[in-house]
């Protein structure tokens, strides 16, 4: 399941494959699958109960859409949520064709030293399908398409190797609460989060949850460095637990609630470094009335680039966690009818 | 210490305004008032004529409880705590400040002196100390996520008021000193002491939800254009309440800063029109809910914002308290 919902291509903005994949691993298993008009699926498991809990995992990845066919066939793009650093000289897959290409970058034996020293421009930088003229590109891809990495996923003992971790892995994470746990719950899966948490702004309002989580895929914090500065969380060492980022301050009781449920069942997690990144638990908490809320997310190196990098044991321990602390939830904050 | 002392001391930066929120309560308790607090943590005094069919418009007066922090980051192996802000925290504003946890811990910001002072002032070149021997003795009494407030008591300079987290005690003092001073009113009116305003309007976004007001009335602090080579701003200390027409997010409605200004004239209350270039209030958000809520602000005009000796002018305070009073008597319309 893991490679599959890593290798799915899934960008902003046609995240249909994703739902696909995932509505047919969990029908069966769940009383209810609504698909809104833009693409969120919003699951609901087991008769509705009070509290209302909402879980969400995007379904989205970073990526490219073609912006441009030029006269040599090469092809210009725009990038979703992705920095120009991580682009040139990368292996891409382009829209429902599937057409490989690359981000041709000039070769060293051609280059100047400046050329060497700079981070060349988006705008710059073409994609080549191996084309060598605009009506040749154009039989097989259309102005508009979306592209993402070509990588294939590994595994090797416990690390596992892929790209779209973020947040495919958050994805897995709620597929296999469905198929392992009775909660009763909803689940969302979301779209376009990376172009501005904009799925679960929808999803949220339609669900109108008590209380939410996001649960999704964080930057590890392991860098080489000599200086003593923040490098946190790491693999190996469990999800990770927001207190705030750039979206939401987490609700202190929810926290509180799910460190709890770490601590008395032995379960490792870390806390994610302050301030950092959003997610969906951005635009939910603040849904209606507000709903209280937190975010629990497996740590991943070098996220929002062609390979990731993570623990199977930290994605293992986040179901756990999530599960265990739903639990606890729904009993501290039932509702005395 | 007067009221205002009492608010703009205590701790209470954004998503941390339990204490904050205390003190109000105590206050407003017995002024016959229905409170509640909400899922985000906003404090909401419901004060109604009995009768439903006596209420007229609802009208929601909102002030924010949260001021800036900073946020703990990383513990180094000395027991140095690095740190991140908690809404707009200006670097050159805070070396050498004094903070304060929730538990009471003290610390000061230290600066880096061997950084590099060709480039622009950075959080990362600062640093919290709070006299810890190590890391493992710093975790005794802190920990990753912790949030610190600036430490400063208020007190006086010549007329003036100085001190930490004027932005926005002082509009949480107006709207209290309002609700005491309140007679009649034939109007709903909603009197939220707001969360997370700092930190992007986030409290006042769902309050206003829960509530649908007709009308809503922002009172925040604004800047001033009087002190050396400050920004161009007609607004200064000492010449009574601001009414805002317009700021970077918001632009007054009509209805609203008209009906201010028609009350200010009849009651000869002193008035500024302000015009705000940076920087914005709850009722941007306020007035986006649902269908739209007429909107408008009134200010306090403030020296040196989002520092630890923001100044106001006790006589521009108490003008801001007699104008919400009577807007809050007689409604908009």
């Amino acid at each position: 399941m893991l490679k599959e919902l890593s290798e799915l291509p899934g960008v902003s903005g046609d995240e249909h494959l994703v739902s696909d994949y995932i509505k047919n691993a969990i029908s069966g298993h769940v009383s209810e699958i609504t698909e809104d008009d833009y693409g969120n699926l919003i699951v609901r498991k087991g008769d509705p109960a009070r509290p209302r809990i909402m879980l969400a995992a995007h379904m989205d990845e970073v990526g490219f859409m073609i912006t441009g066919i030029e006269k040599s066939g090469l092809l210009k793009f725009k990038t979703i949520g992705l920095s120009p650093q991580v682009v040139p000289g990368k292996r891409v897959i382009i829209g429902r064709n599937k057409v490989p290409g690359v981000i041709g970058n000039k070769p060293i034996h051609h280059s100047k030293k400046d050329d060497l020293e700079k981070i060349q421009e988006i705008k710059t930088l073409s994609i080549d399908i191996g084309a060598n003229s605009k009506e040749t590109a154009q039989k097989i891809v259309e102005i508009g398409e979306l592209g993402t990495f070509d990588t294939e996923f590994r595994e090797q003992g416990d690390i596992i190797y892929g790209k779209a971790f973020d947040n495919r892995l958050g994805c897995y994470m709620l597929m296999q609460m469905i198929l392992q746990t009775d909660l009763p719950l909803y689940y969302a899966f979301t779209v376009q989060e990376e172009a501005g948490l904009r799925g679960a702004r929808i999803a949220a309002y339609r669900v109108s949850p008590d209380l939410g989580i996001a649960v999704d895929t964080t930057s590890s914090g392991e860098w080489p460095s000599e200086k003593d500065v923040p490098l946190y969380p790491v693999l190996g060492k469990g999800p990770a637990v927001t207190i705030t980022d750039s979206s939401l301050i987490c609700d202190r009781n929810l926290v509180r609630l799910i460190e709890k449920t770490a601590a008395d069942h032995n379960l490792p997690y870390q806390i994610k470094r302050p301030m950092i990144g959003g997610t969906d638990a951005g635009p939910i908490h603040l849904t209606k009335e507000g709903v209280p809320s937190a975010v629990v997310a497996v740590p991943a190196r070098y996220i929002h680039s062609p390979m990731s990098i993570a623990s199977k044991k930290d994605v293992d321990t986040g179901i756990k966690l999530l599960s265990l602390s739903v639990e606890n939830m729904l009993k501290e904050y039932a509702v005395k009818s | 210490m007067t009221l205002l002392d009492t608010l703009c001391t205590a701790y209470g930066p954004s998503g941390r305004e339990d204490k904050v929120r205390q003190i109000i309560e105590n206050e407003v308790g017995s002024l016959g008032v229905e409170i509640k607090t909400d899922p985000m943590g906003n404090l909401i005094c419901r004060r109604s004529p009995k009768a439903a069919r006596a209420r007229g418009k609802k009208i929601m007066f909102c002030a924010h409880m949260d001021e800036i922090g900073v946020i703990v980051t990383h513990i180094d192996k000395n027991g140095f705590l690095r740190f991140t802000g908690v809404g707009g925290v200006f670097p050159e504003h805070i070396p050498y400040q004094h903070v304060i946890f929730e538990s009471g811990l003290t610390g000061v910001i230290g600066l880096e002196p061997r950084r590099d002072q060709t480039k622009p002032l950075l959080l990362e070149n600062m640093y919290i100390d709070i006299g810890a021997r190590d890391k493992d003795d710093a975790l005794k009494n802190v920990r990753i996520g912790d949030i610190a407030a600036f430490n400063r008591s208020a007190s006086r300079i010549g007329d003036r008021f100085t001190g930490k987290a004027l932005d926005d005690r002082v509009g949480c003092f107006c709207l209290i000193e309002t609700l005491k001073r309140l007679k009649k009113n034939d109007n709903d009116l909603y009197f939220v002491f707001s969360v997370q305003e700092e930190v992007g309007l986030r409290g006042a976004r769902t309050g206003a939800y829960a509530i649908e007001p007709a009308y809503a009335i922002a009172v925040d602090v604004t800047l001033t254009g009087d002190a050396p080579e400050a920004e161009k701003m007609e607004v200064g200390l000492g010449k009574g309440t601001a009414i805002k027409v317009k700021d970077s997010s918001f632009i007054a409605h009509p209805v609203v800063k008209d009906k201010l200004v028609s009350i200010a004239d009849r009651l000869k209350i002193p008035y500024q029109l302000e015009v705000l270039n940076r920087g914005t209030t709850d009722a941007a958000v306020i007035q986006l809910i649902k269908e739209g809520v007429v909107s408008g602000v009134v200010s306090i005009p403030t020296r040196y914002v989002h520092t630890t000796c923001e100044t106001c002018d006790l006589g521009d305070v108490d003008w801001t308290i007699k104008l919400i009073t009577a807007v809050a008597e007689s409604g908009l319309e």
